[in-house]
C-alpha cells in the first residue's frame, strides 16, 4: 500500500560529480517494492524546489529497512538531494506506479540510458531468479557516463555503446552489433531519454518483439491526483503515467513508430 | 469541544476543510493516505458533458512557490461519473461536490440536470473560471454579463445549493461576485488559478503545450486572501476561500478574511495528509484562542 514514510539519510556513494546513489533508512518496515516502481522524494530545505521529485527505486533492503536510489543531478532538486548530511530526515511517498511484466519468456534485452538505468537492477535480479537469459545494453555519450556495470554483470551480459567510442561500441544503442548479429530476444525493456526509447521501440516493432518502456514524464503528485503526467495512446486517449505507468507496452503508446 | 460545523446555503459540512477540484482526483487516490470521512467535503475533478482528453503533455511547470498547470479538464464525462465513480465514493461520510464545466450554457445546464437527479449530492460548484480550455471555461467568468447568464441558467436547472467558482483573472472580482449573487448563487468559491506562463530559456520554447496555464500554490496566496476579503465585504452569501493554503495557519487566515469554508489544492500533492492536519490545526487554534465554534472565525479579522 502506498504511504508517506519518514526516512533518514544513511549513505552516499558518489559515482562521479553528478551521479550518486543514496541510501535512506527508516524506523518503520519497508513496503513491498517491485521493479519499476518509484518514490516521490521530498527535497528538504530547498526554498526553490516546490514539488517532490519522482525517482525509481534502485534497490530495497527489507531487513535493514532501507531503500536506495540512483540519481543523476540534472537540476536544482536532484542536486540538492546530493547535499544532505547523514541522519537528515527526508520524506518519501512510495511505492508508486506499476511494474514491468515478465511472462513466459526465455531471453530479455534491457536497454538503458541516462537516469533510466535505475529500475533495471531489480528487474535484472528478478529475471535471473526466473532463469531468463538477460543482456544489458547501456548507452551514453562517453565512458564517464556509464554506471552500475558491475551490478548489472551479476545478472547477465553487459554491452555498452558510447557516442565517442570511449567504451564499448561507438554509436547509439540502436547501432549496437547485437541488433545485427542474429541475437534473439523474447522481450525488450527500456528506460531513458524519449528518443532512445522510441528508437528501441521501433526496432522491437519491426521484429515483432514485445517491448516495455518506463517513462520519466514530469509529475506534480505521482499518485493520480493531478493528471499532469499523461502520455497519449495510439487511439487518442491520455494515460496517467504515474498510476497506469510508468511502464507501458510500447505498442499502446502514440509514438508514431 | 469545538463546534467545527459550517453551513453553506442549505448544506452542512462537518468542518470547514475541503479539497479543491482537480487536485484530489475523485478522492480514491487518497484512500491509502488518509480517512476521507474526516473531510468537510471533496470538490471532485472538473466534470464535462462528454469525455475530454484534456491538453497535450507537458501540462505542468514548477514555478517559484507554486506551479502552472494546463490539464484542460481531462475527465470521462458526467455519465461515467454517475455510473462508475460516484458509486465507489458515495459511502464516505463527507460532502461530495461535483465541479461543473461546459463550453456552452447548454452544456452547463445538461451536466447540472443530470446531477440534480442524483441522490446524496447536495451542492454543485459551477466552474466559470478554468483558464485551460479554449472554449467556455474562464470566458464565462471574466465578464459580468456572461457570468450572470450562466449562473441564472444553471440556477433554474438546479434545486439545491449552488456554489459559483470565480476567476481571479478580472479587474474587479467583487463585481462578478455581486453579479452571480444576484443571479441566484448560494455561495461563491475563490480563487481559481491565475493565468501565467513559463519559458525554458535554454530551448527558447514555452514549457506548457498550451503556452499559458493556471498558477496555483503559495505564490498566489496573498492575492487570493485579498480577493476573499474584498468579496466577503461585497456580498451577503458565504464565501469559500482557497489559493495557496499549505497549513492550518493559512486556512485560519482565509477564515479570518471572510471564508466560511476553505479548500486545499496544490498542497495535496506534496502532503496528501495535509487536509487532516489543517482540520486538527483549526480545532487547536479555536481552543487556544477561546473560540467555541469554527464559524466564529469567519470574518473575525481585527482591523481597528
Ligand atoms: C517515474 C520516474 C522515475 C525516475 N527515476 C529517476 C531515477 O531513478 N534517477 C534519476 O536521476 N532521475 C529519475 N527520474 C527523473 C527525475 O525525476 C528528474 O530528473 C527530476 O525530477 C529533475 O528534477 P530537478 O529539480 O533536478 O530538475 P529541474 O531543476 O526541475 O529541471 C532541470 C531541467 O530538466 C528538465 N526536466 C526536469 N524534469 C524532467 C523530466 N521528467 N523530463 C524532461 N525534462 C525534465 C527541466 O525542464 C529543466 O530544463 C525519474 C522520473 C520519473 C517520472
Ligand atoms: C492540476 C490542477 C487541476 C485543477 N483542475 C481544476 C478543475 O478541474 N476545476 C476547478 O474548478 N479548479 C481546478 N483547479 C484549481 C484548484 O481547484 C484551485 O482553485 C487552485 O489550484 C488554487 O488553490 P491552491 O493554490 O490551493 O491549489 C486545478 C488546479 C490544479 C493545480
Ligand atoms: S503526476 Fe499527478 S496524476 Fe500523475
Amino acid at each position: 500500500m502506498k504511504k508517506i514514510q519518514d526516512f533518514k539519510l544513511k549513505t552516499y556513494q558518489w559515482l562521479n560529480d553528478e551521479n550518486y546513489i543514496f541510501t535512506l533508512q527508516s524506523e518503520e518496515d519497508i513496503e513491498a517494492v517491485e521493479a519499476g516502481m518509484f518514490a516521490e522524494i521530498e527535497v528538504p530545505n530547498a526554498s526553490d524546489v516546490f514539488l517532490r521529485r519522482p525517482i525509481s527505486v534502485l534497490d530495497v533492503d527489507y531487513d535493514n529497512k532501507s531503500l536506495s536510489f540512483y540519481i543523476k543531478a540534472i537540476g536544482k532538486g536532484t542536486r540538492k538531494l546530493g547535499t544532505l548530511q547523514e541522519g537528515d530526515p527526508i520524506s518519501l511517498i512510495y511505492p508508486l506506479g506499476n511494474t514491468f511484466t515478465i511472462g513466459n519468456i526465455r531471453s530479455a534485452l534491457i536497454v538503458g540510458g541516462g537516469s533510466g538505468i535505475a529500475p533495471f537492477v531489480m528487474l535484472g535480479r528478478e529475471l535471473k531468479e526466473k532463469g531468463i537469459k538477460t543482456t544489458f545494453l547501456l548507452g551514453a555519450r562517453s565512458k564517464e557516463d556509464i554506471f552500475l556495470t558491475d551490478e548489472f554483470a551479476k545478472y547477465g551480459e553487459v554491452c555498452v555503446t558510447t557516442e565517442d567510442g570511449s567504451l564499448g561500441e561507438k554509436g547509439l544503442v540502436t547501432q549496437h552489433s547485437l541488433f545485427s548479429d542474429g541475437s534473439q530476444f523474447d522481450k525488450i525493456y527500456t528506460c531513458g531519454p524519449d528518443p532512445m526509447m522510441k528508437a528501441v521501440a521501433r526496432i522491437a516493432k519491426e521484429r515483432s518483439i514485445a517491448c516495455e518502456a518506463s517513462l520519466e514524464n514530469m509529475m506534480a503528485c505521482g499518485f493520480g491526483a493531478c493528471l499532469c503526467c499523461v502520455t497519449p495512446t495510439s487511439d487518442g486517449r491520455n494515460l496517467c503515467v504515474c498510476t497506469e505507468g510508468p511502464v507501458f507496452n510500447t505498442q499502446e503508446l502514440a509514438w508514431s513508430i | 469541544m469545538v463546534d467545527l460545523e459550517i453551513k453553506i446555503g442549505g448544506f452542512t459540512m462537518k468542518n470547514p476543510v475541503s479539497t479543491a477540484s482537480g487536485t484530489f482526483g475523485f478522492g480514491e487516490e487518497f484512500i491509502d493516505f488518509m480517512d476521507l470521512n474526516r473531510l468537510g467535503g471533496i470538490f471532485v475533478k472538473g466534470l464535462t458533458l462528454k469525455n475530454r482528453e484534456g491538453n497535450p503533455y507537458p501540462r505542468m511547470a514548477e514555478t517559484p512557490s507554486g506551479m502552472l498547470n494546463a490539464v484542460g479538464l481531462q475527465n470521462k464525462g458526467i455519465d461515467y461519473f454517475i455510473k462508475h465513480t460516484y458509486p465507489k465514493i458515495k459511502h464516505f461520510d463527507t460532502q461530495i461536490i461535483p465541479n461543473v464545466n461546459g463550453a456552452t450554457v447548454e452544456d452547463y445546464i445538461a451536466v447540472t440536470e443530470k446531477i440534480n437527479e442524483m441522490d446524496g449530492i447536495e451542492t454543485i460548484e459551477l466552474n466559470i473560471s478554468c483558464p485551460n480550455v479554449k472554449e467556455g471555461g474562464m470566458a464565462f467568468g471574466v465578464s459580468c454579463p456572461s457570468a450572470v447568464a450562466v449562473t441564472e441558467a444553471v440556477r433554474k436547472a438546479y434545486d439545491k445549493t449552488l456554489i459559483v467558482k470565480l476567476s481571479p483573472n478580472v479587474t474587479d472580482i467583487t463585481e462578478i461576485a455581486k453579479g452571480v449573487e444576484g443571479a441566484g448563487a448560494d455561495a461563491v468559491s475563490l480563487v481559481n488559478t491565475f493565468l501565467g506562463m513559463a519559458i525554458d530559456a535554454k530551448t527558447r520554447k514555452p514549457i506548457l503545450s498550451t503556452v499559458t496555464g493556471g498558477l496555483s500554490g503559495p505564490a498566489i496566496k496573498p492575492i487570493a486572501l485579498r480577493m476573499v476579503w474584498q468579496v466577503y465585504q461585497a456580498v451577503n452569501i458565504p464565501v469559500i476561500g482557497m489559493g495557496g493554503i499549505m497549513d492550518a495557519t493559512d486556512a485560519i487566515e482565509f477564515m479570518l478574511a471572510g471564508s466560511s469554508a476553505i479548500q486545499i489544492g496544490t498542497a495535496n500533492f506534496m502532503d496528501p495528509q495535509v487536509s487532516i492536519k489543517v482540520i486538527d490545526g483549526i480545532e487547536a487554534y479555536c481552543k487556544e484562542n477561546g473560540f467555541s465554534a469554527a464559524k466564529d472565525l469567519v470574518g473575525a479579522m481585527i482591523t481597528d
